[in-house]
């Protein structure tokens, strides 16, 4: 009787002493390339929570989450691997695992951290855990692009200079088994995804095509999609390379930049042909669909990196032009797509919009933002 | 009189193609580390683009680097920045990797 109520008083202390339990579905992070920080932002209160310092040179930094969306890996330029815990805004643990990095991707089981390396290149693989190293695919030199994960428990990625897609497969994650497409273009510079994971498309910064990968039949091979799309009208000068990596799939549609053109391509799924090019303000960086595929989000390299357009996907128009900030980097939609934040780097903050409106809803001061990742990335296949 | 009137013509124009000012040396610091930063590193130390660190530089002539710059290096990613950026600013773009950034 005594111990029980001992039990009881002491189940109440505990219960007063210890911080509420909290989810972490709602939040998300922001990167401050600068300052080598992320910023753990609210996603429905729209506000900054914490800032982890310590994380190194985050240019072109991007971030994977563990399946209980609980951490965020960051892979930064400088090579670092980082770990970031959501609930308690703090660097869990960090390694320098190359030279040079450019992205990551979580495998499907969320048990192995992919990175893709610019130096020394190749694809190293790390226990999500631990970040204890598992294996690597060396690229003999070649910068690594496009790198995305992809069911059966694969990791899928594109060789910039030797213009190939290697796919591995990680069933054994000390032993990866990798199966090799040669020339499949010139410079392929990044990759999708579509959400069901079956195809793998890389654009080709050095020809006019994209390069196609369905992985339900590989060894049908890889073939040429959009070929001379521009039609032989001169590129103009790319001063930043477009990132595939959004969700630019809209119902049967696949939507990209056009590499040094105003445009962006609808390429149609069932056909894999060009439907249409909607002409766009600047050179597109991210075509990013609102989760509801009904409209379409895109930025723009120098001189338009300060405006935002919103494609009306029924009608392919150009619907909005948005003035959010100068250097407009990254576009990332709440979930279910009714507010979308954007960073605006050279005004230090990230600009909150309701997509129905497009009216701004809020904004907060973030040093040089780019990369803004909410966790329900961690559900998602290719990421 | 002539002369002189032509001499302060000369003059007054002389700021437009002379040196970047200290304003325009800020912004074309802050697009050399953020804007070329996209491809080479914020840091300079090489991404899709090579590394420009004034070791890597060190022994290439100045006129060589202002060419790539001004003109880019077809067949790869490096677009040229003629008309977005001026001979002047690229001659001090040129100075500041050499010399090395903070």
């Amino acid at each position: 009787m005594r111990s029980t109520f001992i039990l009881a008083a002491s189940a109440l202390l505990l219960a007063a002493c210890a911080p509420q339990p909290k989810g972490t579905g709602d939040l998300g992070i922001v990167i401050a390339r600068a300052t080598g920080q992320v910023v753990v932002v609210d996603n429905s209160a729209k506000k900054p929570l914490a800032t982890v310092d310590g994380l190194g040179d985050l240019s072109h930094a991007s971030a994977v989450y563990s399946r209980d969306e609980r951490y965020a890996y960051v892979a930064g330029r400088d090579g670092g691997l980082s770990k970031v815990d959501l609930l308690t805004g703090t660097l869990v643990k960090r390694v320098m695992q190359a030279g040079n990095s450019i992205g990551l991707s979580i495998s499907q089981d969320g048990r192995v951290v992919a990175v893709q390396n610019y130096e020394p290149g190749g694809v190293r693989f790390f226990d999500a855990d631990t970040l204890e190293p598992l294996s690597e695919i060396p690229t003999h030199g070649s910068k690594v692009v496009g790198l995305a994960d992809a069911p059966g428990a694969k990791f899928v990625f594109s060789l910039f200079d030797a213009g190939e897609i290697w796919l591995a497969d990680l069933h054994d994650p000390r032993h990866p088994q990798v199966t090799k497409f040669p020339n499949i273009g010139r410079q392929p510079y990044d990759g999708l995804i579509t959400p069901d994971g079956r195809y793998y498309i890389a654009g080709l910064f050095g020809e006019d095509g994209l390069a196609l990968l369905d992985l339900w039949n590989p060894d049908k091979g890889v073939r040429r999609i959009l070929d001379h799309y521009a039609k032989g009208d001169p590129a103009l000068p790319v001063y930043k390379m477009p990132h595939l990596r959004g969700w630019a799939q809209a119902g049967d549609e696949i939507l990209v930049p056009a590499i040094g053109h105003h445009e962006v391509l609808v390429i149609d799924t069932n056909t894999w042909t060009e439907k249409a090019r909607i002409p766009v303000a600047g050179q597109p960086v991210f075509v990013v669909a609102r989760p509801d595929h009904r409209q379409v989000w895109v930025n723009f390299a120098l001189p338009d990196n300060g405006l935002v357009q919103v494609i009306d996907i029924p009608s392919h128009k150009v619907i909005d032009t948005l003035h959010p900030g100068k250097a407009v980097l990254h576009i990332e939609f709440a979930p279910k797509g009714e507010q979308v934040w954007l960073s605006a780097r050279d005004d230090d903050k990230v600009a909150v919009y309701d997509t129905e409106t497009r009216q701004q809803l809020t904004e907060f001061k973030v040093p040089s933002p780019s990369g803004i990742f909410f966790t329900a990335r961690a559900h998602k296949i290719g990421m | 009189m002539k002369v002189l009137a032509g001499l302060a013509v000369l003059f007054l124009a002389l700021p437009a193609w002379a040196a970047p000012d200290a304003a325009r040396q800020n912004e074309l610091e802050h697009m050399v580390r953020q804007d070329c930063g996209s491809c080479h590193g914020m840091t300079l130390k090489g991404g899709l683009g090579s590394p420009l660190l004034p070791n890597n530089l060190a022994g290439k002539d100045k006129a060589f680097l202002a060419a790539i710059i001004l003109d880019g290096r077809p067949g790869t990613a490096m677009p040229p920045w003629r008309g977005m950026l001026s001979d002047e600013d690229v001659d001090w773009i040129v100075d500041y990797l050499k010399r090395g950034t903070k």
